[in-house]
């Protein structure tokens, strides 16, 4: 089955990202993980994402375009990146998403892909 | 032969079909359906032509043939492609021939309890894919229409089967924080709760599938003392049944029910298990839950029940596992052994905004006021208490005790 794997962080992860002190080892713990579960070999496909704050949000209602300042929902999460994985089954994506250091934080959702179908 | 032999023979191994069948193809709505075209097959020729030496096996082979016809009317080339796959699996892996087939209720039961799927539904999913339950039947013990509980039950088994949930048994490590769902699933559908007088037929018949559910889990995981623990618990409050309403179907509480009522058959049944899990040397909350109907039960011989010992035994239950319901018994225990005061503090330390639509902590409060001499409080507690009770025999108890007062 596959999966995609979407990260999601938040406020405070995002600023830690840049400014903080702790950045260092916000850091050294995305590269850690993302080298591990590329080194397993089950990545398809996958990206961090720049912060919710460079979100450009666009609907087109009655034939006119909408584009907004900012991500579709204002959650205290917001998507940080994701990893497309190919695994047997749900527990197997948990496992990897337990492992997402946003997981304690943040947090990680999982949903098979339509090419799965 | 009769119609009743040929349902008996299809009962017994429904659950174990369709957890083979949906372990295969991981799709437990499709692995029902192939099965009810099985034994729709079953019902219309054992009667005339002899229930076939292996039951099990034809129902098997009758039920795999139909779902490769129902893969082949696939409409779309994913959904064909997926069916064709998946019945490579069950063509391989089933080998009829065998003289036993492999038990895969376990990872059914794990799979309808998964934290994936939300946990109100898990109890419906056990009794419809393990016991063979309709929709209908379910909806009336929840109290909800059968179409929703058709639809609920419906997009419960598509989450599985599209979440890719996989029939595997969760590993050692895993397997406590996997089997608690299991087990309150297993409970939720015994639905009886504490002491609750809910005892309409199909409220009742829903105990006895449960507690059939309590029995398949302990014959599957002999080592699990909290699977015991379950089955003792539901032993004990079952063996209360025939005392919990008077001749004139009046409820009568715990305190007040005549022991010589109590199935003797039950209790002794339920005693062994949990004395099975006792000596596994592994407490938990299930066990603890056993071992305070237990004490309570000790009273058919004793005259009276061990009241500090249920008391401490709430003690402990609360610790483990401080739900307001428990939280509720524990102060109804303590007053009973150290006192209503005592009691009364337990009460006072919880918190008010959970407890205000619990009616057992009314009519609990109610009771101890009552016995503190504190007219007004316990008037008003009764007040909340019969406007919060659902069962009528419980609201007339409780209309009765409150008159009581005012005389």
């Amino acid at each position: 089955m596959q999966y995609a794997l979407l990260f999601y962080e938040n406020s405070q992860q995002f600023m830690t990202r840049e400014h903080d002190p702790e950045t260092v080892a916000y850091w050294g713990a995305w590269k850690a993980y993302v080298e591990d579960i590329s080194a397993s070999g089950i990545v398809r496909g996958g990206e961090g994402l720049l912060g919710p704050e460079t979100a450009t949000s666009l609907r087109i209602r009655d034939g006119q375009h909408q584009v907004q300042d900012g991500p579709f929902a204002d959650a205290k999460e917001q998507l940080g990146g994701f990893f497309i994985i190919e695994v047997d089954d749900l527990d197997a994506a948990l496992a990897w998403a337990a492992k997402a250091p946003c997981a304690p934080y943040g947090g990680v959702e999982i949903r098979p892909t339509l090419t799965t179908m | 032969m009769t119609g009743g032999r040929v349902e008996q023979a299809v009962r017994e191994s429904y659950g174990r079909l369709v957890a083979i069948l949906s372990a295969r193809g991981r799709d437990i709505g499709a692995a029902e359906d192939a099965l009810a075209d099985a034994i729709l097959a079953a019902l219309e020729q054992w009667p005339d032509r002899g229930i076939p030496d292996r039951p099990e096996a034809w129902l098997l082979a009758v039920a795999r043939r139909r779902w490769i016809d129902r893969a082949r009317r696939a409409t779309t080339d994913e959904a064909l492609s997926r069916s064709l796959a998946l019945l490579t699996d069950i063509a391989d892996e089933i080998d009829l021939a065998a003289p036993n087939f492999p038990d895969e209720r376990l990872k059914l039961l794990f799979v309808c309890a998964h934290p994936a799927i939300d946990p109100a539904i898990h109890a419906a999913l056990m009794l419809q894919s393990v016991l063979g339950l309709n929709a209908a039947r379910i909806a009336a013990a929840f109290v909800v229409s059968p179409d929703a509980m058709g639809r609920r039950l419906t997009r419960a088994k598509l989450k599985i089967r599209d979440a890719g949930i996989g029939f595997e048994l969760p590993d050692r490590r895993e397997l406590a924080g996997r089997l608690d769902p299991v087990l309150d699933a297993i409970y939720a559908a015994y639905g009886h709760g504490w002491d609750s007088p809910e005892d309409d037929s199909q409220r009742h018949d829903l105990a006895a599938e449960a507690i059939w559910l309590g029995r398949t889990l302990v014959e599957l995981m002999p080592q699990e003392p909290e699977a015991l623990g379950l089955l003792a618990l539901m032993l004990h409050l079952e063996a209360r049944s025939p005392a919990r309403r008077g001749t004139d179907g009046a409820y009568v509480p715990l305190s007040e029910q005549d022991p010589s009522l109590w199935s003797h058959a039950r209790l002794a049944e339920a005693e062994a298990a949990l004395a099975s899990a006792g000596a596994l040397g592994r407490p938990g909350r299930y066990q603890l839950e056993a071992a305070i109907q237990s004490a309570h039960a000790g009273r058919r011989l004793t005259g009276q029940p061990d009241r500090s010992t249920i008391a401490s035994l709430y003690d402990r239950l609360y610790r483990a596992s401080p739900r307001l319901g428990v939280a509720v018994g524990r102060a109804a225990a303590v007053a009973e052994a150290h006192g209503v005061e005592a009691g009364l503090r337990c009460l006072a330390e919880l918190d008010r905004g959970r407890a205000e639509a619990y009616q057992p902590f009314w009519a609990v409060r109610a009771d101890l006021l009552a016995r503190a001499n504190a007219r007004g409080g316990a008037i008003e507690a009764y007040d909340r208490a019969i406007a919060l009770a659902t069962d009528a025999a419980v609201r007339s108890y409780l209309t009765e005790r409150r008159a009581r007062l005012m005389s």
